[in-house]
């Protein structure tokens, strides 16, 4: 990885940041109805890309199963910290038993 | 609790960014300077995928955009000189912002802000370091379903997002446009394009209104 990159993307982040803090409400509410609904949009599609995903091809293994299972722990109302471990520790088993 | 999540989504932030020929050094930097889970994760997953370093910043910093609103959402707690205003921005996150919209009194929600702030950065920072060195000893960090961690924290991340309507229609473009387009385009750019999806989301929330 380049420190150029870092630069950037350090840069960026905080530009979104400040931005926010600086604009005040003004700015937020033209763009409320699209930032409202980005973190549903870019969350699943992380979630999916990261389950399923190795580089451009979709593989479906031990981690599914673990995200799965994890996700279950949520809908369960559990801590973050218990569903990310419930991932691991099942995925870690699946692969283990496989 | 909500600090102890990103201590230990931390630790798997810092193998993959090990994984993705990351150093120490920039992979703290990271955690410092960007200073947003999301986008940092989203970034070391691309470049460990073998993707393009442009695709992958530019998607990091779709999902930092985010944070742009936060501003306004906290703007009670972040009162102050130019210089307060400009160290507290860097702190803004899904976390404080949550954590500070949640107190009523506004002196609570200024201490709520920079006490979860601060626990955050140094977990995720003291995570980022342990991950780092971890992802260094392991010869498989598959074998420790490492790889499942950070999925599992954003489905539990999504979850307050898909309360609504349009939120759930949203997330399920979103997820079904990633599905088509990971073997389609090149490494990172199916997150980029979901981001279409708040169109159809919006028109859902627009036609709800309508009623």
């Amino acid at each position: 990885m380049s420190w150029t990159a870092l630069v950037v993307l350090s840069a960026g982040a905080y530009a979104f940041k400040l931005a926010g803090v600086v604009a005040g409400e003004r700015f937020a509410d033209r763009l409320a109805p699209v930032t409202a609904l980005l973190p549903a949009a870019l969350f699943s599609a992380l979630v999916v890309t990261m389950a399923v995903a190795d580089g451009p091809s979709l593989v479906v293994d031990a981690r599914l199963i673990g995200v799965a299972a994890g996700a279950l722990a949520v809908v369960r109302r559990a801590p973050m910290v218990v569903a990310i471990m419930v991932a691991m520790a099942v995925t870690a088993l699946v692969r283990l038993v496989a | 609790m909500l600090a102890a999540a990103c201590g230990l989504i931390g630790l798997p932030y810092g193998v993959l960014a090990d994984s993705a020929g990351l150093t120490m050094a920039q992979a703290v930097a990271l955690s410092v300077f960007t200073f947003a889970g999301s986008s940092q994760f989203a970034y070391v997953s691309v470049i460990s995928g073998g993707g393009n370093p442009a695709a992958a910043v530019g998607g990091a910093l779709l999902l930092a955009a985010r944070n742009a609103l936060y501003g306004p959402v906290v703007s009670p707690v972040l009162r102050g000189g130019a210089f307060r205003r400009a160290v507290a921005a860097q702190f803004l996150t899904d976390e404080t912002t949550a954590m500070a919209s949640a107190q009523d009194d506004p002196t609570d929600a200024r201490d709520a802000f920079w006490f979860t702030g601060l626990a955050i950065m140094s977990l995720w920072v003291a995570g980022t370091v342990a991950g780092v060195l971890l992802g260094g000893i392991l010869d498989d960090p598959g074998a420790w379903g490492l790889d499942a961690a950070f999925p599992a924290a954003f489905v539990a991340l999504l979850v307050p997002h898909v309360a609504t309507r349009a939120g759930r229609v949203t997330a399920l473009i979103g997820a079904a446009i990633a599905l088509v387009a990971i073997p389609a385009t090149p490494v990172g750019v199916p997150i980029l394009l979901a981001a279409l999806a708040v169109g159809p989301g919006m028109a859902v929330a627009a036609r709800r209104r309508s009623l």
